[in-house]
């Protein structure tokens, strides 16, 4: 915007102040009427919905869904999106700081003295992607749950040789199961492929050893199952021998 | 007479009370008193002046209901503090059990307990909801540009603000899913170029997530941002009523100079 636009935008919007009413109290009833619906929301959905408390933290569990707030789900969702591990930097804070800084810096790349959003195609095109895109990404965070139910078949073998070790995968895959990882993670049919890579057939891709460390010692933004090692090491011994049986 | 005197606000003249006969004049007492407090106090600050400054300056033509989004959203943070102040009362930020006990103890024994929680909880929903109705309302209307640009950058600001908010906050009731999830959070930080361990070394108070990180994130939501956000959303409003809300882009101004001819 130049000087002439800037006087001529002051110009305008000192005449149409000029033709305006004042704040009080045309402006604060209407303000007042809002209030009242936005309080009248908070209570109804505090009435209907209530404040459920689940059970209290422990870190030794094996039974959690790591699920944010809803409003966070579409940044949840980049993540399942952008998948091959160089770029996930890039979908958790990369896309979040880019995003955070065109917003902060707005209006001074944006310098077009025009305010009408139909002769303002782009502005109003990348408002209305972003709106649709965030709204497609929540709605998918919001439907997708976290199932903790693992239909895969015992691979023949397993039974062949029964005893001890049936009994470790059946334990393994019922952890497993419980533990939230198909919040992130696909096993056969069932679980979310992404933000994590899909399980099925880790085992062709990693020895015994290094599944267990990597349950430990895990990329982040995966948690560590140190604790479960530490506290309940038969689960995680069995959770290690299921994994290391996908093939 | 009272100094103090007030515009009268723009009624109907069937509103506005009827002029006293002559003779019948008789202030209450109780009122005068008021009236020559609020004297004593505005001789000495001079604070009828900002007030009428911020009530009586005139809104332009055209404003719609799309222009209560940002008042809707200051209510709601009114309500968000309101209610955390009363959660304060009886939460412990302590991560050996206390925490979760004390939020038990508001959800299932406090008289109205469980309702102020859940008010405090859908309030932060609400909340965000309306900031990004605001957000999108001054970005499709042009409002961020010349000269209300610093305001735009305060408002991004308070978004963040809240976001940061609603982080801190989703730990404290210290269940199973604040827990982890505050977890999964707090990794997906620690991925971040550069900063991103530091942040989350900060976050957890340390490399591991222990018992002061329940401390240092009830500090954070209780004491820091909020001191921050009602700063920031001061010098918000203050640039609101010094440049006064737009118009909405599509509201043209009478000419003044035709409207003469006309007359």
């Amino acid at each position: 915007m130049n000087q002439r636009e800037k006087e001529e935008y002051l110009r305008e919007f000192a005449l149409l102040k000029q033709q305006g009413k004042p704040f009080f109290p045309y402006s604060v009833a209407k303000d007042g009427a809002m209030a009242v619906i936005v309080m009248l929301s908070i209570i109804l959905m505090a009435l209907v919905l209530g404040a459920e408390l689940g059970p209290k933290a422990d870190p030794t569990t094996t039974t959690y869904s790591p699920r944010p707030e809803w409003y966070y789900f579409f940044l949840f969702e980049l993540l399942k999106i952008i998948k091959p591990a160089n770029l996930v930097p890039l979908a958790t804070i990369g896309v979040p700081t880019i995003c955070m800084i065109l917003l902060f810096l707005l209006p001074f790349y944006d310098r077009n003295p025009e305010r009408r959003p139909e002769r303002r195609p782009v502005a109003t095109a990348a408002g209305i992607f972003t709106i649709i895109a965030m709204g497609y990404l929540t709605y998918l965070g919001a439907s997708a749950g976290s199932p903790t139910q693992i239909d895969m078949e015992t691979p023949p073998q397993i039974v062949a040789q029964g005893g001890p070790m049936l009994e470790q995968f059946e334990t393994g895959k019922q952890v497993v199961a419980q533990s939230g990882c198909e919040a992130c993670h696909k096993f056969g049919e069932n679980g979310n492929d992404g933000p994590g890579p899909p399980l099925t057939d880790i085992a062709s891709r990693l020895p015994k050893q290094a599944i267990a460390r990597t349950l430990i010692n895990p990329t982040a933004p995966m948690p560590s199952f140190k604790a479960l090692q530490a506290n309940e090491p038969e689960k995680f011994d069995a959770m290690v021998t299921f994994l290391s049986q996908l093939k | 007479m009272p100094k103090l005197k007030l515009p009268a606000p723009p009624l109907p003249d069937r509103l506005n009370p009827r002029p006293k006969r002559p003779g019948s004049t008789k202030t209450k007492p109780l009122a005068e008193a008021g009236i020559s407090a609020i004297d004593w106090v505005d001789e000495r600050t001079s604070l009828s002046q900002g007030a009428r400054w911020m009530m009586f300056r005139k809104i332009p033509k055209g404003t719609n209901w799309f222009y209560t989004l940002g008042s809707a959203t200051l209510f709601a943070f009114l309500s968000q503090t309101v209610t955390g102040v009363f959660l304060a009362m009886y939460y412990r930020p302590d991560a050996a059990g206390g925490a979760y006990e004390s939020v038990r103890y508001i959800t299932n024994e406090v008289f109205l307990g469980e309702f102020v929680r859940g008010m405090h909880k859908w309030g932060s929903s609400v909340m965000v909801i309306l900031i990004f109705l605001h957000m999108a309302r001054t970005f499709f209307f042009g409002a961020y540009k010349y000269p209300r640009e610093l305001n735009w950058v305060i408002g991004v600001a308070l978004l963040v603000l809240t976001m940061a908010m609603s982080f801190t906050g989703y730990l404290l009731p210290f269940d199973q899913r604040s827990y982890w999830a505050t977890i999964v959070g707090v990794n997906i930080n620690g991925t971040g170029p550069f900063v991103g361990p530091y942040l989350s070394d900060f976050l957890r108070a340390g490399p591991e997530f222990g018992a002061t990180t329940l401390a240092r994130f009830y500090a954070i939501h209780m004491l820091l941002i909020p001191g921050i956000l009602a700063a920031l959303i001061g010098a918000h409003l203050y640039l609101v009523a010094k440049l006064g809300t737009t118009a909405p882009p599509w509201i043209k101004a009478d000419d003044p100079v035709q409207k003469e001819e006309k007359a």
